[in-house]
């Protein structure tokens, strides 16, 4: 019989990533509630102390697959070990993240598996002692909740920024496992041969606290100074509509919607953006949104939790000044 | 070089999703269906291929009768040969099903690269591919914005961006490619293409073709259960910020971000 909760962390360069502590937290609750022990898994290279400090998030285990060549994601070598490890434990419960790395890792673990997913929800619960899972599809047209047919683990990714995470307590801890596992160099088919970091520096979009985005109204690519004046001074990234993407003012990883990105940011401030469908999908589950446009009858504004009805290169550079004195 | 390229019907983005009385589904009288807009990176790609090292092009669709527009905008862009698995008993497949379905058709074909759109944008799950790569025993590389084939034909650089960084990732063929806008520019159809594709062949297959046990496909081979398909949560209803002029407007902007959504 299938038991217990995972939580499986990413780390990148050494460090967990903040989806990590995001799923720890969240497993947690669900560990409470189906009364079974949560297990936190970390894959890495010279992770061991740093994954210690999970147990303050509530883990009861953490499973370490330590390994010099696990220190980058690679799909197979992920993949090989947690099928490994879930098919010697038979966990309830599988949890992952659904950023890049989580995504294309869950989703070749769930076909290793042969069982059921649920990529990308924003909430879960146990009802009847079985998972059920919230998630967007249709980008967030529509929302259905889905549970498991006879499938363990019942697998699901959560989407980042959108669970919270438990305040530390440094009194818990937490059983240290190392996790047995076989890989032969065989099986890693795929390397990576080089990785480039992005010039900007900036957080990516699926993982800021705050976005702001420009749309057709910003009227060509110089203007987008002004969103990053104001992205600077309060820690923002810069995100972009379709629309200001296929016309080439910004590159395509910064375009927010149905066919780019999907963010949840505390903080979404639109600017020039009329408010498609196909954009409002990608950015419906921020959790304050901000939306300024000359066009009082825009859809944005019906979405908008502040809406500011004016043009956008007086009142953005405006909002530059004004933000300073809470800085 | 041959290539596969597998592809999704689904609604168009401009559509409104309206939920069937039930709550189990979603109403599809009016929709305009079109070929999955990541789907299209792939064709393209696919052709690309062809035009540099040769050979052929095939495309897979599943669905009703109706998939066959899509495959059929393949062979126009420029694909050689289409194939629709199309049966009742497979209708309402998961993720899991649907890769299989797939990947038995696959498995009778020869094959170097099989592109697959990073997700489909109706159900956004993102997981056919992968499993299909699993179901075959081939590498994956998901989310490519650029790829680059050796002049051998037996390998390929992919660039993937994952958060704050772009990896170039090598892996040997026969590989599973899954792809997204930034890749390249998909062509549009031309008349003459339109005119050639009518006549390309186009294979039907039904569940009996695939040799795969009807209970691990369909509605009843669902290991992810639909309980209720519902609106998004209603957003509270929001104010228009007021203010004389742009600069009182920010100003009161900032002081509600501040104290009221403590966001600042």
């Amino acid at each position: 019989m299938a038991q217990g909760v995972w939580a499986v962390t990413e780390q990148r360069d050494g460090a967990f990533r903040k989806i990590s502590y995001e799923l720890v937290s969240e497993g947690r609750r669900l560990a409470d509630k189906l009364g079974q022990k949560l297990t936190a898994v970390v894959i890495g290279a010279s992770m061991k102390e740093k994954a210690k400090e999970l147990s303050q998030y509530g883990a009861d285990r953490i499973i370490m697959a330590d390994d010099p060549r696990l220190g980058q994601y690679t799909t197979d070598a992920y993949v090989e070990i947690m099928g490994q490890l879930v098919k010697a434990e038979e966990p309830s419960v599988l949890l992952m993240g659904a950023s890049v790395q989580g995504k294309d890792f869950s989703a070749r673990l769930a076909g290793r598996l042969g069982v059921g997913m649920a990529q990308d929800c924003t909430a879960f619960d146990i009802e009847n002692g079985g998972l059920i899972a919230t998630r967007p599809v249709y980008a967030g047209k529509a929302y259905t909740t889905v549970g498991f047919e006879n499938s363990f683990p019942q697998m699901a990714t959560a989407r980042p920024n959108v669970m919270s995470v438990l305040a530390p307590d440094a009194g818990r801890s937490a059983e240290l496992v190392d996790a047995q596992f076989t890989l032969d160099d065989a099986a890693l088919k795929t390397k990576v041969a080089e990785a480039i970091k992005d010039a900007s520096g900036k957080v990516d979009l699926t993982e800021a606290d705050k976005i702001i985005s420009g749309g057709r109204g910003m009227k060509g690519p110089e203007n987008f100074k002004i969103l990053e004046d104001l992205a600077d001074v309060i820690g923002a990234s810069v995100g972009a509509s379709r629309s200001a993407v296929d016309a080439g003012w910004r590159p395509h990883r910064d375009q927010v919607g149905q066919t780019g990105k999907v963010v949840s940011p505390n903080l979404y401030v639109a600017c020039g953006i009329s408010g498609a469908i196909q954009h409002l999908a990608g950015m419906s589950t921020s959790k304050v949104i901000v939306a300024v446009n000359k066009d009082a009858e825009a859809p944005i504004f019906q979405k908008a939790d502040y809406g500011v009805v004016g043009d956008l290169f007086d009142v953005v550079p405006a909002l530059t000044e004004a933000v300073k004195k809470y800085m | 070089m041959k290539i596969i390229v597998c592809l999704k019907q689904v609604p168009d983005t401009e559509t409104q999703i309206k939920i069937a009385p039930g709550g189990e589904k979603i109403v599809t009288d009016d929709i305009k269906w079109v070929m999955n807009p990541y789907d299209e990176f792939g064709v393209e790609e696919a052709l690309r291929l062809k035009e540099k090292f040769g050979g052929d092009v095939t495309v897979i669709g599943m669905g009703p009768k109706r998939v066959t527009e899509s495959i059929r905008t393949a062979l126009a862009m420029g694909a050689d040969k289409g194939i629709l698995i199309s049966d009742a008993a497979l209708e309402g497949s998961d993720s899991l099903g649907t890769a299989k379905a797939l990947a038995a058709v696959i498995k009778g074909l020869q094959f170097d690269i099989i592109f697959t759109g990073q997700r489909g944008i109706d159900e956004d799950q993102g997981l056919t591919g992968a499993c299909i790569a699993d179901l075959l025993g081939i590498p994956q590389v998901s989310l490519a914005v650029k790829l680059e084939v050796a002049a051998d034909g037996k390998s390929v650089k992919v660039n993937r961006p994952v958060e704050g960084q772009t990896l170039v990732v090598e892996a040997q063929l026969p590989v599973l490619i899954t792809t997204q806008k930034g890749l390249n520019e998909p062509r549009y159809a031309s008349l003459p293409g339109i005119m050639k594709a009518k006549k390309k062949p186009l294979e039907e297959k039904a569940l009996n073709d695939l040799g795969l046990d009807p209970a691990e496909v369909g509605l009843g081979g669902r290991k992810l259960k639909i309980i209720k398909i519902t609106p998004p949560p209603a957003r509270a209803e929001g104010k228009i910020v007021q203010g004389e002029t742009p600069q009182d407007k920010a100003t009161e902007l900032a002081r509600l971000l501040h104290e009221e959504a403590k966001l600042i």
